[in-house]
């Protein structure tokens, strides 16, 4: 596909020389409006009226009430109706009555969510487990699921029972779901108590360590911010409240370097929490601290030392890599050509030397490779009284080197 | 070079018919409420609707405000609200509401519970199909492909086939339906049920043959990255039924256009099927071509002149424009794809459907995600590497998924368990002696060898449905052989000649055959549900247009794909689909990280 990016460029200035002579009247141009939507189309009038509207001459849209408002109407059945179906016409506590008694019921009448939340109520006021699984069952087949948590969500016996429910049922979808409903709670410090309500559940072994690892990372994301606020240290306008566990070791990486293993906010003690792996670890501090040009810091974390205690080059994603990263944060390239040079496979630190213009790499590389011809046509890239030029001169001119070309 | 004009090509149906059914239909309906009328439209119509009947249509019917609704699953609750507060308000007026394409029990349950059942008529407007171009009709139900395939409700079978009754109805009876999928059989049943109530028709169909197939017979496609120019700019751009919004990056001011992108754009309809490596070349000769036209200008006499502007001026400064827009855009695509290393992503993608160095594609996914590149690809790429290999080593799998919660966060669990209920992504089921194999060998070596050492252990014990599949009917070009993307062979050029779209490969090989003979093998690896149904003698000109309905979504790559196997065979395809899709919207619908 690069080959073609000079036709492209051919091609566009082609178009755009294209000499026009007269200004000729703007005939059957389609007339689009400020917005880009088509003069006449239902996006644009839709857009007109939305406008007209805020400019305060009519009354303003109605507002969504999402939430279900059980005091609205009356239940869907009537005591006083002389239907000959007499069993669905009783009262949700006589219905539960009937249940206990193992007398025949019907739970299909109870259609509004208050009848059913009274049914359900009833069940749990008489202890009898037996009847609350009947009646969740029935729940779990007549309410979307969304609206069943949450209702439950407020109710711990039905909520116990109905878990045990599932654990017999093996549904980790639905457990799931029940989990997700923390992302309908918007303050913080409730969310995470939704979620630590969850750890108890039965998850499956994966997912519990999952959903404890949200648990525990909401948490020390509260204290973190809490602890940013009080001491105004570092700009606010990055909330990590929410943010997945890598964005959360990036904002330590940027913010809490070097802070001890012990305190929450440091990049240590989150990698160590969440059993973050050395890559992993390495990429995200590599592209926090290139953020913030502290080449001095990306620099240590590549340093170990061998057996015999000298200090080597070591790195769990290829030093490619490395550079590129640092390339992305505009590193200058005395510190690209440092990492060019740690890069094992010859071709990859050649084309990364080339791309990255870290001449001195390119040079020793067709020096070392005795290529004469491509030393030569090198050198025309460069500045002509520059060092490096210079030093192409110098090898060119040197008769001890054997060239192979 | 470009695929879509050829001679002796049969024409096309006039599907302009069903627009204007629909919009008579929509305006019968209006007319229902006599008087000044407020529209307050579902948000996802909007694009729909403005294809039917524009606004001066409407408001030739009394319609006299519009207003676009966003939240669509409490539509109707919204609705209730509005009466009740105009019942507060003290304001008298009449409601009703049209439910498209079709009515279910479900709302007006909802109208019941919310005490305003009485308060308003309902109403069905039949719109089932939008023709988004000569060869595409689409049922804009991009929630068939969640509702079908994930939550196992069929709610959308009479649907889809009240969409092919009505295709009959008006374009003849169909001789001979082919198709594979269990909603592929479900639509059939419908569709022939709901022809049992109604008249037979006597008159010459213009399309004989039919092939329904579910999108779940081939979810690879789908999921690669595409590369025909049309693809790209719906991968890219988004193109939403029939049009797509270029920025400023692309009109090279600080607009935006929105433009409609089908047949009529003749530019368009030239490079829409091309490899994106032939558009350049394409657009630069175009401009070449362009100056040369305009030039005629100079040494033209008066009367030459005259002729000039009249004919030839309008259609010059059409095409100028066009050309500006589509280079505009392909420099965009060059300079967003360049910079997410599109070629090194692909050769990760043609690795996996090869087969070919998977280890070293796991680890190019394990860093993209921990580089957090992208939700969405990042996943895009977990499902083709589970559904290539067939599932993913259950190291690989719980690695890979805690990698991905660690770098795009936790609330992805649940996507991860649609994913799986779907077979998008999985765990292998590996024998126990394998598993305990690998972990003694593990303890004895260094993680690369391992690595290799999983890949020989793997490829013993899996049975791969896809990786049989792809041989058996031969997807994958053998590679060493050079692929001639100027001149295509066969389908595989619409993703750079390492792969043919099976779906497309499917529907190639039952027509040859007319039905499933000798596919025995290749319909087991597709889990059965295959068929082929003979309904009636036809006129021989009308087997040369083959309708293919996609139910789940059918891609661009695949249209285009068709396009070429049309041309190949002397015959012209016509898709219908429940809608169009890319690997983002196909992702998109499994995701639930949001409240």
């Amino acid at each position: 596909m690069l080959c073609c990016y000079s036709q492209l460029k051919e091609s566009k200035r082609a178009v755009n020389s294209i000499l026009v002579d007269e200004d000729e009247d703007e005939d059957d141009v389609e007339r689009v409006s400020w917005s880009g939507e088509p003069v006449g189309s239902i996006s644009w009038s839709v857009k007109e009226t939305a406008s007209s509207i805020r400019s305060g001459s009519e009354q303003s849209f109605p507002k969504i009430d999402t939430t279900p408002s059980l005091s609205k109407q009356g239940s869907g059945y009537s005591l006083s109706s002389l239907s000959i179906d007499f069993v669905s016409d009783l009262s949700p506590e006589e219905t539960v009555r009937r249940m206990q008694k193992g007398r025949p019921f019907s739970l299909e009448k109870f259609r509004s969510l208050q009848d059913k939340l009274l049914l359900l109520d009833e069940a749990v006021a008489v202890y009898d487990g037996n009847v609350i699984t009947a009646v969740l069952i029935f729940l779990k087949k007549s309410l979307s699921k969304e609206i069943l948590f949450r209702e439950l969500m407020a109710r711990d016996v039905a909520l116990r029972h109905y878990v045990h429910y599932l654990k017999e049922m093996g549904e980790q979808k639905l457990l799931l779901m029940h989990y997700k409903e923390h992302l309908n709670i918007k303050d913080e410090g409730r969310r995470r108590d939704f979620l630590k309500s969850c750890l108890s559940l039965p998850f499956s072994q994966d997912d519990a360590t999952h959903v404890q690892d949200h648990y525990t990372l909401l948490e020390r994301q509260i204290i973190i911010e809490a602890d940013a606020e009080i001491f105004k240290k570092f700009p606010r306008k990055a909330s990590i409240l929410n943010m997945p566990i890598i964005t959360t070791l990036y904002y330590s990486c940027f913010y809490h370097y070097g802070e001890s293993e012990g305190t929450f906010s440091s990049p240590s003690n989150i990698r160590k929490t969440f059993r973050i792996s050395e890559k992993q670890y390495i990429l995200t501090a590599l592209g926090a601290r290139a953020k913030l040009k502290s080449w001095f810091d990306v620099d240590s974390l590549f340093n170990t030392k061998n057996w015999l205690g000298y200090t080597k080059k070591k790195s769990p994603i290829g030093f490619h890599r490395v550079v590129d990263i640092l390339h992305k944060n505009s590193a200058p390239v005395q510190v690209l050509q440092e990492y060019v040079n740690l890069i094992d496979d010859p071709d990859l630190k050649l084309s990364g030397a080339l791309k990255y213009k870290c001449h001195d790499v390119v040079i020793n590389t067709y020096r070392d490779l005795k290529d004469r011809q491509q030393l030569i046509v090198y050198r025309e890239k460069l500045e002509r009284d520059s060092p490096e030029y210079r030093k192409i001169q110098e090898l060119l001119n040197n008769v001890q080197i054997r060239w192979k070309n | 070079m470009a695929h879509t004009e050829w001679k002796d090509a049969p024409g096309l149906p006039d599907f302009s018919l069903l627009k204007r059914l629909a919009r008579d239909q929509l305006i019968f309906l209006l007319e229902q409420l006599p008087g000044k009328k407020d529209l307050f439209i579902d948000a996802d119509l909007m694009s729909p609707l403005d294809r039917i009947a524009n606004v001066t249509i409407l408001k030739q019917h009394e319609v006299d405000k519009l207003y676009k609704v966003e939240l669509k699953p409490i539509f109707v609750l919204m609705f209730t609200d509005l009466v009740n507060a105009d019942k507060v308000a003290g304001r008298f007026r009449r409601y009703k509401i049209i439910f498209t394409p079709q009515k279910f029990y479900a709302c007006e349950t909802v109208l019941e519970e919310q005490g305003v059942y009485g308060d308003v008529t309902t109403d069905e407007w039949n719109f089932y199909i939008l023709p988004l171009d000569d060869d595409i009709l689409s049922l804009e139900l991009p929630e068939f492909f969640r509702d079908n395939f994930l939550e196992g409700d069929q709610r959308w079978v009479t649907t889809a086939g009240s969409a092919l009754r009505l295709l009959q109805s008006v374009y003849g009876s169909f001789s001979k339906v082919y198709g594979i999928g269990r909603c592929a059989k479900m639509v059939y049943e419908s569709w022939r049920e709901l022809m049992e109530d109604g008249e037979q028709r006597t008159r010459q169909p213009e399309f004989a043959k039919v092939f329904l197939v579910d999108r779940d017979v081939d979810f690879v496609t789908p999921l690669c990255s595409q590369v025909v120019y049309e693809g790209l700019v719906d991968d890219l751009f988004r193109i939403k039924c029939g049009s797509v919004e270029f920025g400023p990056d692309v009109t090279s001011s600080d607009k935006s256009i929105k433009v409609m992108l089908n047949s009529q754009d003749k530019v368009f309809s030239e490079i829409r099927n091309e490899h994106f490596s032939n558009v350049f070349g394409f657009l630069s000769q175009k401009a070449k071509n362009l100056q040369t036209a305009y030039d005629k200008r100079r040494g033209m006499d008066i009367q030459q002149m005259k002729a000039f502007v009249a004919d030839e001026l309008k259609g010059l400064k059409q095409e100028h424009r066009l050309l500006s827009l589509h280079i505009g855009a392909s420099e965009s695509m060059m300079k967003k794809k360049t910079k997410q290393d599109f070629q090194e992503l692909l050769k990760t993608e043609h690795s996996l459907l090869e087969g070919f160095e998977i280890r070293e594609c796991i680890t190019y996914i394990e860093e993209h995600i921990n580089r957090q590149v992208s939700m969405i690809d990042s996943l895009r790429l977990l499902c083709l590497l589970s559904i290539t290999e067939n599932g993913l080593l259950s190291k690989d799998y719980r690695s890979l998924k805690a990698q991905y919660l660690q770098s795009y966060g936790i609330e992805h669990l649940l996507t991860f368990a649609n994913l799986r209920q779907l077979g998008l992504l999985e765990e292998q089921q590996a024998g126990e002696t394998l598993t305990v194999m690998e972990s003694k060998v593990g303890k004895l070596v260094n993680d690369k060898t391992v690595g290799k050492l999983t890949d020989a252990f793997s490829s013993l014990a899996k049975k791969s449905n896809f990786r049989a599949l792809s041989k058996r009917l031969a997807l994958v070009p053998k590679s060493g052989e050079e692929y001639d993307l100027r001149v295509p062979r066969d389908m595989a050029y619409v993703f750079s000649g390492a792969y043919i779209p099976l779906s497309c490969k499917l529907i190639e090989q039952v027509l040859e055959r007319d039905g499933w003979t000798g596919m025995e093998e290749v319909t087991r690896m597709l889990n059965g549900q295959e068929f082929a149904v003979t309904e009636a003698r036809s006129k021989t000109d009308a087997q040369r247009i083959v309708l293919v309905m996609f139910l789940g979504g059918c891609t661009f790559s695949e249209i285009s794909a068709l396009r070429f196997l049309g041309k190949e065979r002397g015959c012209r395809f016509i898709v219908v689909t429940t809608a169009i899709t890319n690997s983002s919207r196909l992702l998109e619908a499994l995701l639930d990280n949001s409240a």
